[in-house]
């Protein structure tokens, strides 16, 4: 291994850790923003021009902030709990592509991380560890509250988990590779949230309820357990855990962007290679306004039907979707690539059967009550 | 191939001392915890014996989830605490069984001849994407039939815990 080699590997890695904790911290302005818009607010303003200096004098504020160990806790725990959670969260972003390779001093810089060609399982295997920081932060703080809270968000990721693994098994048939490299490079013809619209939907709702975010929001639902699992953290602490929630946003958006939006493909990609992570970021941004909407726009979901949603709806409909992305290629394969369209047409047809399910055991439950 | 055995003599180390300290923890959760960080470094093993994909599935499936629902048992009941001081001839059932493991697996080492302390260096295909199709095609066509025993095995203990924890007819379901 060249010096030149390590440099690369240490710069590249830098810029990614910084450029996602930079925009952690623009993400809060920008959720703080669109929420405002959409509830025809203004939002923060006063710092700065439009408010752009507003996350740092937020860190400054937590900084500041008085840091509370509470006397009964397990401290070791308590105090890795929220590195736990954090770490995950930044190191998932190592196998994500964000271009092809540009040419810089004579040198052919690809530009992403690694290239591992289990990428995609190394997704899931991180994906799967994340949970550790919130349910260790809920049992160490020795309160009810935050053990609740703990418990709730274990329960939720791993039912989830499934739905996000089925995802994942999607991209991975139709780029028949799992490096997310090949996975990117094979959507060049066509996105596979276009050949499969309705396992990017199920993908997007199972990250939704992954990194804990409304509607999904259980464990940390005001009202039942005043703060969920980071009720007994305060200062820097707390502030772990929120850069954690936010970065884990910007995360799976990179994934969902990766695995089924094309990644950092885009038109003139191909000619000036430094676009690519141009259209991520684009990308990415589309999708935090989709789960800021989302936010925005529905109510928290009760908890026994996240997980009868979870086990009863979006479990089997992935299975399914599966089953008919595998079938369509292996349509395609004998009969030619005109039978791939059979994907979309046919996965459609079973969200739409599912929908009608769920609208109609809705319905039936309203009638019971009534 | 120095750096190699300074790795692995680390990470052995690590393994050991989490292995013991799943053992003598008197919290069950540091116990489940070790455990965890026991699992991790035998996938670290296996990356660095030239197979990722057994690395990352390790993970997943253990310490992401088996661990987690391990955990979740643990937290639900409150059973943190081992009851009492155990008595030293508790030790004595468990401590005999691992004997036997050890004889047998020195047996096994020395059956196949002395080792030469080298990592062998697996083909280069089971580096390339080549490898994960042949795993596949091994395990849905020569295996197919353990492959599917097993399954059926975990489909069973699912349906017994659900059968095990249904409410009787009258009780919200």
């Amino acid at each position: 291994m060249s010096w030149a080699l390590f440099w690369e590997w240490l710069i590249k890695s830098l810029v990614l850790v910084f450029g996602l904790l930079g925009g952690f911290a623009y993400t809060t302005l920008y959720e703080r923003k669109a929420i405002a818009r959409l509830q025809v607010r203004v939002g923060p303003n006063r710092t700065g021009p439009w408010g752009l200096l507003q996350p740092i004098a937020d860190a400054v504020k937590l900084i500041f902030k008085e840091e509370l160990t509470p006397a009964n806790v397990y401290k070791v725990v308590f105090f890795l709990a929220p590195l736990l959670t954090m770490v995950p969260s930044l190191i998932i972003a190592a196998v994500i592509p964000v271009g092809t390779s540009i040419e810089l001093f004579g040198r052919t810089i690809p530009l992403y991380l690694s290239n591992l060609n289990v990428g995609v399982i190394y997704l899931m295997s991180i994906a799967s560890i994340a949970v550790y920081g919130i349910v260790l932060a809920g049992w160490s703080s020795n309160n009810k509250y935050a053990m609740l809270g703990g418990l709730r968000s274990s329960a939720q990721m791993i039912s989830y988990e499934l739905t996000l693994g089925l995802g994942f098994v999607i991209a991975i048939l139709l780029g028949n590779s799992m490096s997310l490299v090949d996975i990117v490079e094979k959507q060049r013809t066509m996105w596979f949230g276009v050949f499969q619209p309705v396992g990017f939907v199920l993908f997007f709702i199972a990250t939704l309820a992954e990194v804990n975010r409304a509607p999904f929001d259980m464990p940390e639902a005001e009202q039942e357990l005043t703060a969920g699992y980071h009720t007994e953290y305060s200062g820097m602490k707390f502030a772990l855990f929120f850069m954690a929630e936010y970065q884990k946003m910007i995360v799976v958006s990179m994934i969902g962007a990766t695995l089924f939006l094309g990644g950092y493909l885009g038109p003139f990609e191909d000619r000036f290679p430094i676009l690519g992570p141009l259209y991520l970021i684009a990308k990415v941004v589309v999708l935090l306004f989709m789960m800021i909407w989302i936010r925005a726009a529905w109510p928290r979901i009760r908890y026994d039907r996240l997980m009868s949603f979870g086990w009863k709806v979006m479990v089997p409909l992935s299975l399914a979707i599966v089953f008919i992305t595998a079938t369509g290629i292996l349509l395609a394969d004998m009969y030619g690539s005109l039978w791939m369209w059979t994907i979309p047409v046919a996965s459609t047809l079973a969200g739409l059967v599912a929908v009608v399910f769920v609208f109609r055991a809705l319905r039936r439950k309203a009638y019971e009550r009534a | 191939m120095t750096i190699d055995l300074i790795l692995f003599l680390i990470l052995a180390v690590v393994a050991i001392a989490t292995a013991l300290g799943m053992l003598l923890s008197r919290n069950a959760v540091y116990s489940a915890l070790f455990l965890v960080l026991n699992f991790a470094t035998v996938a670290v093993f296996y990356v660095l014996l030239g197979a990722p994909f057994i690395a990352m599935a390790q993970i997943t499936v253990y310490a992401g989830a088996i661990m987690v629902l391990f955990l979740f048992v643990i937290m639900l009941l409150g059973a943190e605490k081992t009851p009492g001081n155990p008595k030293w001839s508790d030790y004595i059932l468990p401590a005999g069984l691992a004997l036997v493991l050890v004889l047998e697996s020195i047996y096994l080492l020395i059956s196949r001849g002395v080792p030469s302390g080298e990592i062998v260096q697996p083909e280069a295909s089971v580096n390339s994407v080549d490898f994960l199709r042949q795993m596949g095609m091994a395990l849905f066509n020569e295996y197919l039939l353990p492959f599917e025993v097993t399954s059926i095995l975990l489909l069973v203990a699912m349906v017994g815990a659900i059968v095990l924890t249904k409410q009787e007819k009258g009780g919200r379901g």
